[in-house]
């Protein structure tokens, strides 16, 4: 049941160009401008809902309403939210460096966006079926740490100086348990494309055979996304509100889309990486691939939210300590234990 | 409408014409950055446009089809080495950065320096002969890079590797000892 709808889609539109003698390069940038487009659709679509999502959970866990005014049940307040950021005035410091300035809050959403080009959805339906997409994935989003900087230190303010260094440092802490966490899986895999990573996981999945490495990863992933208790970045009761501290109207809506689309990248490479990605669970293919996909996204999603409402904030040296202590020796571990488990199972015959 | 040859040399045409093009702006915006990286006079900026030089070569690495060296170029050089630029700038004390990339009046000596450099550069790349290699690129490029990283490169690969545990190992000592300190009192600063 519409297990190829979005395939389907994107035939008839090849077809529809091929009908009408557009040259191959042609059509093959008019299908890439398509897919891009559609990503960008679905990044906004989804932040909307995100931010929604986000104040109706915090409040069911503080024991509040929320959200109940705009549209049935509150449903369109973030709408309203996003009209009003984007009729706000954009105000520029008279301390601030300009250009890095202005430039922060075009480009932050790039790294995200770019990530999702590699992403299957769904059987078949990645925009670009990439042979080294995981590790195409991580040089694309370690962009976003010097785009977070250029905002913090343009900003001429020493709030978001403070934030911006701690975003540099937390970012490049967590960056290294992050990867070194996949490495595990890409160990067993062999390989780096993310749709034979999905499919290596059709008798198991990595969750149960990488448990330490999938937590590694969850943890440093929260820390990468900047959330909660993660999120001394923007610590709003000690420095404001770090990097965006002079951000207003649709500059400070650049970085909240951008933390969302973190969000939303993390999730999914949980999804990719341990969780099974588009396969059904107990061989339930009734529905679609796509659908197990968004289901076990959001899964991710909610856990995000959950940890968000649940913790407090850590301290600066606990973060770093943390990280560099306890999070980078496990990961060493696992990769070395796996290495061996690797062929204790080839030797036994699994 | 177009025939089926026709079209097929039109494609053809197009990607010749699309991989020179591409060529020849990703080297404009390598020079240009790089020019820019050197002329100006604060540190930070030079630091932004150095990354958007080591962009522009992960760049000329995709018009190569080496997709796996252009995602090292982008994950090393603009996500790591600009990365430990920034935190060397932030434990500068300095008040104003307006002027922290400063020149010195030593242009002879540098024009010099720069004059050979070039000429080196300029004989060597005439007198080499390029081999231009018509073999077609392999799907998978990451195989057949760790094959060779693991045979015939393999001592290198392996000092390499070694050095980066040592330093890992190394941060993780570092991190740890400060605690130590503390605890005994003794140049706990």
């Amino acid at each position: 049941m519409g297990e190829n709808i979005f395939l389907n889609i994107a035939s008839w539109i090849r077809g529809l160009l091929d009908s009408i003698g557009v040259p191959l390069l042609a059509s093959d940038i008019i299908m890439m401008i398509v897919k891009a487009s559609a990503i960008i659709v679905f990044i906004s679509l989804n932040v909307i809902w995100l931010v929604l999502m986000e104040r109706k959970i915090s409040a069911y866990i503080q024991c509040r309403i929320g959200p109940n005014r705009v549209g049935p049940k509150g449903t369109l307040q973030t709408v309203a939210d996003v009209i009003k950021l984007m009729t706000k005035e954009f105000l520029i410091p008279r301390s601030a460096d300009k250009v890095i300035y202005l430039l922060a809050p075009l480009v932050v959403f790039a790294p995200p966006t770019l990530a999702f080009a590699v992403v299957p959805w769904g059987d078949g339906m990645a925009a670009i079926d990439m042979g080294i997409g995981v590790f195409y994935l991580i040089a694309v989003t370690s962009l976003s740490t010097i785009i977070f900087w250029m905002g913090a230190w343009g900003s001429g303010n020493k709030y978001s100086l403070v934030g911006g260094m701690r975003v540099v440092a937390q970012m490049v802490s967590y960056e290294l348990p992050l990867v070194l966490a996949l490495l595990g899986v890409i160990m067993i895999t062999g390989t780096l494309n993310m749709s034979e990573i999905v499919e290596a996981q059709k008798n198991v999945w990595f969750i149960f055979t990488q448990p330490l490495a999938f937590l590694i990863y969850f943890i440093a992933g929260v820390s990468e996304a900047n959330r909660t208790p993660f999120d001394l970045v923007e610590a709003e009761s000690e420095i404001i509100a770090g990097p965006y501290t002079e951000y207003s109207g649709m500059g400070y809506a650049m970085f909240m889309l951008t933390e969302y689309a973190s969000v939303l990248v993390i999730s999914i490479m949980c999804t990719i990486m341990f969780l099974g990605g588009w396969l059904a669970p107990f061989g339930w293919t009734f529905l679609p691939s796509w659908f197990w996909f968004f289901l076990k996204v959001y899964v991710m999603i909610f856990l995000f939210m959950w940890i968000r409402w649940t913790y407090p904030r850590i301290r600066v040296d606990q973060l770093m300590g943390f990280g560099w202590k306890v999070l980078v020796p496990l990961s060493l571990a696992n990769i070395f234990v796996t290495g061996i488990g690797m062929y204790v199972y080839r030797s036994i015959g699994w | 409408m177009i025939d089926l040859i026709g079209r097929e040399v039109v494609d053809v045409f197009l990607s010749n014409f699309w991989s020179i093009g591409a060529f020849y702006t990703l080297a404009l915006v390598i020079v240009a950055s790089g020019i820019l990286v050197v002329l100006m006079k604060n540190i930070v900026h030079s630091v932004l446009w150095l990354a958007v030089c080591f962009i522009g070569m992960a760049g000329l690495f995709l018009t190569l089809d080496a997709d796996f060296l252009a995602a090292v170029q982008v994950l090393v050089y603009a996500g790591a080495v600009c990365i430990m630029v920034v935190l060397g700038i932030m434990v500068i004390r300095r008040a104003d950065m307006k002027f922290s990339n400063p020149f010195n009046t030593q242009v002879y000596a540098a024009a010099g320096v720069v004059a050979l450099v070039l000429a080196v550069c300029t004989f060597l790349a005439v007198k080499t002969e390029w081999m231009v290699s018509r073999a077609r690129v392999p799907e998978n490029t990451v195989e057949p890079i760790a094959t060779l990283l693991l045979s015939k490169y393999v001592v290198p690969f392996e000092v390499a590797a070694v050095l980066l545990l040592v330093a890992l190992i190394g941060a993780l000592l570092i991190a740890r000892e400060v605690k130590t300190d503390a605890n005994t009192g003794s140049q706990a600063d």
